[in-house]
């Protein structure tokens, strides 16, 4: 066998201009938060430029595969810095971090200033759609067909814009921001509460809808989380609650809401609750003018707006209803908010979401007993999301459950995860190659177009063409920087990058987690282009 | 003994008994292509009602002209009531005259009335009832695969459709796309290694088969543009793709066609809807070309769209979202030359609520009845794949 650090040594050659970038930022960082993990990476690869940092690798006993193992499923991935981490703060005050992380998730500066120069992002709702719902109007009164027709294509093209942007926020929190669980949970949370971004107008909703409804609440109470998507106009339009009124009752949301959002289908609710809950509904949507709708005087203290959202009781259904076997009293919003009481107490609303959380986490199959825990801590905290969370991680079936080849990733998670290994935190100045390779692969962000949200189970992700496309997209992240770091602007300079997997992280950790077929193949690498490929493609990355 | 004979003779026989589950008797190389036009293509100006004065009257700028052999923009003659698009004059017409095209006007879904594209797709591709709560794991044709034996489905799609989801493994593969593969033998060869003892392993090496042989099949078609032949592109590249590879590799297929959606300026004998119904014809004539006259005789394809268009135009020479469509039925052994399935007369008193063809044949009792024929499906399985549907009897195949 040909020994790897020998043969990083051999291959550094091709990458050294590469690497003397890397060298030039890391000299002019403090050595105090050069981490030994970096240190020992710039050891192994000081093959064209001899020892600059004298400092020796990493102690290899430090990273236990159980930790990285630890590490990889509670975050979008592991890399040096977030392996050096951990280390560092150990592994409760780490999960104390992520469960109870700042208000407001907190991007480093070369993120931040790519979100920052986002249309719209520092918006609301309300005026987003005031002005692109004034765009279309002017777009759809020009008068010949064809100029009619290049309008509404250059409106269309504007909330793909906004659309792109949206996905972008979301991958520069993925890739970089340092409360991953939160990340990780607003990805869930979000295909848990699924829109489907070209449904009507929602190309210039959904990102407001991902960072203000979703992520905001990702860790906290479910109600407020519940709450907030159904007071977003992303939701109210996607499952056509803003159509439901008295009289003309639309049902899509109200059912959803029990057979997604809460209790889970099957769990015990009838098409009568259905229509119990619709009716409860009936007036909640979106009002995008300026001026209050016109009501009957007695009416005109029920009306609630709040942005785009709005409770319109010339619309709402005052008779009374029986819901999950409870007397609500027609009385107006006050009604919503006592459906969703019963909802977010109801006992099969703790062990559906339970369940969903731990088939995101743990297993397509996960074990009733983890579920049952994590049930309890939902029930005994009145759904708070970090407390069940904690209850997971804390079991004995959590642990059980962090061995090598577990867990298979989804798209997104897999993508996620090599981008954050190749490149740690280096940060990607485009993220359209990471948007197209999500859609290839058929998980793009925002992109189901069914309520039910992505499939977080094994069998919908691992099929012939699907692994196929996964090592095609291996090689493109493993042989070159993909045009992640060429801005997407007119005439950008494609910054040079190389992915760096074979680090110190990987010599001190991650190698003890491959099995001897995986370590033979990659002793067959020809190129630090086609380790890359190998390792990326390997049965070992993919879990 | 004809292939019609033939496929009854497999539908009459004793079912085989597999580990007490009951197999469908093998209808020998049948295959079956599904072509759905998504975005609503606009039927009543592809199958014309040429008998109807009603359809001149809705259409004064759309309408197409009586046949008639001296105007090369007119209908072509179908039968006395029904005519077609001139833009399928070299393409599909000739399978007309073969008796290996039938219509099926006023087919859709007789129980989704939403018009949206968004949901009429999904219940077509899930072929469940549209009320009540449908299970978005399961597509029709996944149900479908897991009641054949041999069978080898692919979605020649970029992600895998509604359609195809489901309990059996489909792979999908972007038709129009296909490069030559990034990752090179040597490199695949070590990743089958690598996954040699994983569960994946067959996953793994069925993936890197059917990639290679879909390249192969693509640098074939390559060669021979190189000797000069016009190579052809969009929809025709794509189906002659895909009738190489239903040849050879594949006996149920998915493929989906876009830009049906047409509000603003459609076209009439020329123009836009003529341009991608040329292709689509060009596309369909080439896929029987490539499969080949044994592969076709044994094949049916079926041309599908969520719904039908206004039966008037709209102010913008174009129509809007309606109900009713025109299903195809393709293949060497079908029995065509015909307008098939229930009919009425085509005038403003029949439309579906004073705008749109009716639905009287469902998308799910046509396809039920073409699948209990075609693979001599037992009524057990027909009603695994579409839960209480009764088959319509076309008499296609």
């Amino acid at each position: 066998m040909r020994d790897a650090s020998v043969w990083t040594t051999l291959a550094s050659r091709r990458v050294c201009a590469t690497v003397g970038n890397l060298h030039d930022e890391l000299d002019s960082m403090e050595p105090t938060i050069l981490d030994k993990f970096r240190l020992g990476g710039i050891a192994f690869l000081s093959g064209c430029a001899a020892a600059i940092l004298s400092s020796g690798p990493a102690n290899a006993a430090d990273l236990s595969p159980h930790d990285l193992i630890f590490l990889d499923r509670l975050t979008f991935g592991v890399n040096a810095s977030s392996a050096a981490h951990l280390q560092a703060v150990g592994v409760e005050r780490w999960l104390n971090e992520q469960l109870h992380p700042l208000a407001n998730s907190v991007l480093p500066e070369p993120a931040k200033s790519q979100v920052d120069a986002m249309a719209d992002v520092h918006k609301v709702p309300f005026d987003v759609a005031m002005s692109f719902d004034a765009q279309a109007k002017s777009a759809n009164q020009v008068a010949d067909p064809d100029q009619r027709k290049a309008a509404q294509q250059v409106y269309q093209q504007a909330m793909n814009d906004r659309m792109k942007q949206a996905q972008a926020r979301s991958i520069l929190h993925a890739l970089y921001a340092p409360d991953q669980l939160r990340q990780r949970m607003t990805w869930f949370w979000f295909n848990h509460f699924n829109v489907h971004q070209y449904k009507a107008n929602l190309r210039i909703f959904v990102g407001d809808y991902e960072d203000r409804a979703i992520r905001a609440h990702a860790l906290g109470k479910f109600r407020d989380l519940l709450v907030a998507t159904l007071r977003h106009p992303a939701m109210l339009r996607y499952l056509d609650n803003t159509d439901n009124a008295a009289g003309h009752l639309n049902e899509n949301y109200a059912r959803e809401i029990m057979e997604l959002h809460t209790m889970g289908v099957g769990s015990g609710y009838t098409q009568a609750d259905v229509e119990a809950l619709a009716r409860i509904l009936t007036g909640v949507g979106i009002d995008v003018k300026a001026e209050d709708p016109k009501l009957k005087p007695e009416l005109q203290s029920q009306l609630l707006r709040e942005g785009a959202f709005e409770f319109n009781p010339a619309r709402h259904d005052y008779g009374d209803k029986t819901f999950l076997g409870h007397e609500i009293r027609g009385r107006g919003f006050a009604e919503v908010d006592e459906a969703i009481d019963i909802l977010v107490h109801h006992p099969a609303t703790a062990t559906h979401l339970a369940k969903q959380i731990a088939t995101y986490f743990v297993a397509d199959n996960p074990p009733d007993a983890l579920v049952q825990k994590m049930a309890q801590a939902f029930k005994a905290t009145d759904g708070d999301i970090a407390a069940v969370l904690g209850a997971m991680v804390h079991a004995p079936e959590f642990n059980a459950s962090l061995k090598p080849g577990t867990k298979f990733k989804d798209p997104v998670t897999y993508v996620f995860s090599a981008v954050r290994l190749a490149y740690d935190d280096k940060v990607i100045l485009n993220t359209l190659p990471v948007q197209n390779w999500l859609n290839r692969l058929g998980e793009g962000l925002f992109n189901h177009e069914t309520p039910d949200g992505y499939s977080m189970t094994s069998a919908s992700w691992n099929g012939p063409g699907q692994m196929t496309l996964r090592f095609e997209i291996a090689r493109q992240i493993g042989s070159g920087s993909a045009g992640l770091f060429k801005p997407d602007a007119p005439n950008a300079v494609d910054k040079p990058a190389f992915p760096l997997i074979q680090n110190a992280l990987y010599f001190n950790g991650l190698r003890q987690t491959l099995g001897p077929a995986t370590l033979a193949a990659l002793d067959q690498a020809v190129s630090p282009q086609d380790w890359n490929t190998l390792f990326l493609s390997s049965p070992e990355f993919m879990r | 003994m004809n292939r019609r004979e033939l496929i009854k003779a497999f539908a009459s026989a004793v079912p085989l008994t597999v580990a007490g589950r009951v197999w469908a008797a093998p209808a020998t190389d049948a295959r079956l292509l599904v072509v759905f036009l998504r975005g609503a293509y606009d039927a009543a100006n592809v199958v014309v009602p040429i008998g109807s004065d009603f359809y001149r009257t809705a259409r004064p700028t759309l309408g197409l002209a009586k046949p008639d052999a001296g105007n090369p923009n007119a209908a072509l003659s179908l039968n006395a009531d029904w005519g077609l698009h001139p833009a399928l004059r070299d393409s599909i017409s000739p399978f007309w005259a073969k008796r290996e095209i039938a219509f099926v006007p006023f087919a859709g879904t007789s129980d989704d009335l939403t018009r949206s594209h968004f949901e009429t797709q999904d219940t077509i591709e899930l072929g469940q009832a549209a009320g009540g709560s449908r299970d978005y794991r399961s597509g029709f044709m996944s149900r479908l695969a897991s009641e054949l034996t041999r069978v080898k489905p692919i979605s020649f799609t970029d992600q895998l459709p509604l359609i195809f989801r489901g309990k059996t493994q489909t792979p999908n593969i972007g038709i129009a796309s296909v490069g030559k593969p990034g990752v090179d033998d040597r490199q695949a060869r070590l990743i089958k290694d690598m996954y040699a003892q994983s569960d994946l392993a067959s996953s793994v090496s069925e993936g890197f088969r059917i990639r290679d042989d879909v390249y192969r099949s693509v640098s074939e078609e390559m060669t021979a543009a190189n000797r000069g032949a016009v190579s052809p592109r969009g929809f025709e590249l794509s189906a002659r793709r895909i009738g190489r590879l239903m040849r050879d590799q594949f006996n149920l297929g998915f493929v989906d066609v876009g830009g049906w959606d047409t509000h603003v300026n459609q076209g009439a004998a020329t123009g836009y809807l003529a341009d991608r119904l040329g292709e689509l014809g060009r596309g369909l004539a080439g896929f029987s070309e490539e499969i080949g006259p044994a592969g076709w005789r044994d094949t049916v394809v079926v041309v599908i769209s969520e719904f039908g268009r206004t039966f008037r135009e709209n102010g913008d020479r174009g129509t809007d979202h309606g109900h009713g469509s025109v299903y195809w039925v393709m293949g060497g052994g079908i029995n065509g030359g015909r307008i098939a399935g229930e009919q009425i007369k085509v005038e403003q008193a029949t439309l579906f609520q004073n705008r749109d063809y009716p639905v009287l044949t469902d998308y799910r009792a046509m396809f039920a009845g073409l699948l209990q024929r075609q693979f001599g499906l037992q009524p057990p399985s027909i009603q695994r794949i579409f839960a209480n549907v009764h088959a319509a009897e076309l008499g296609l195949v």
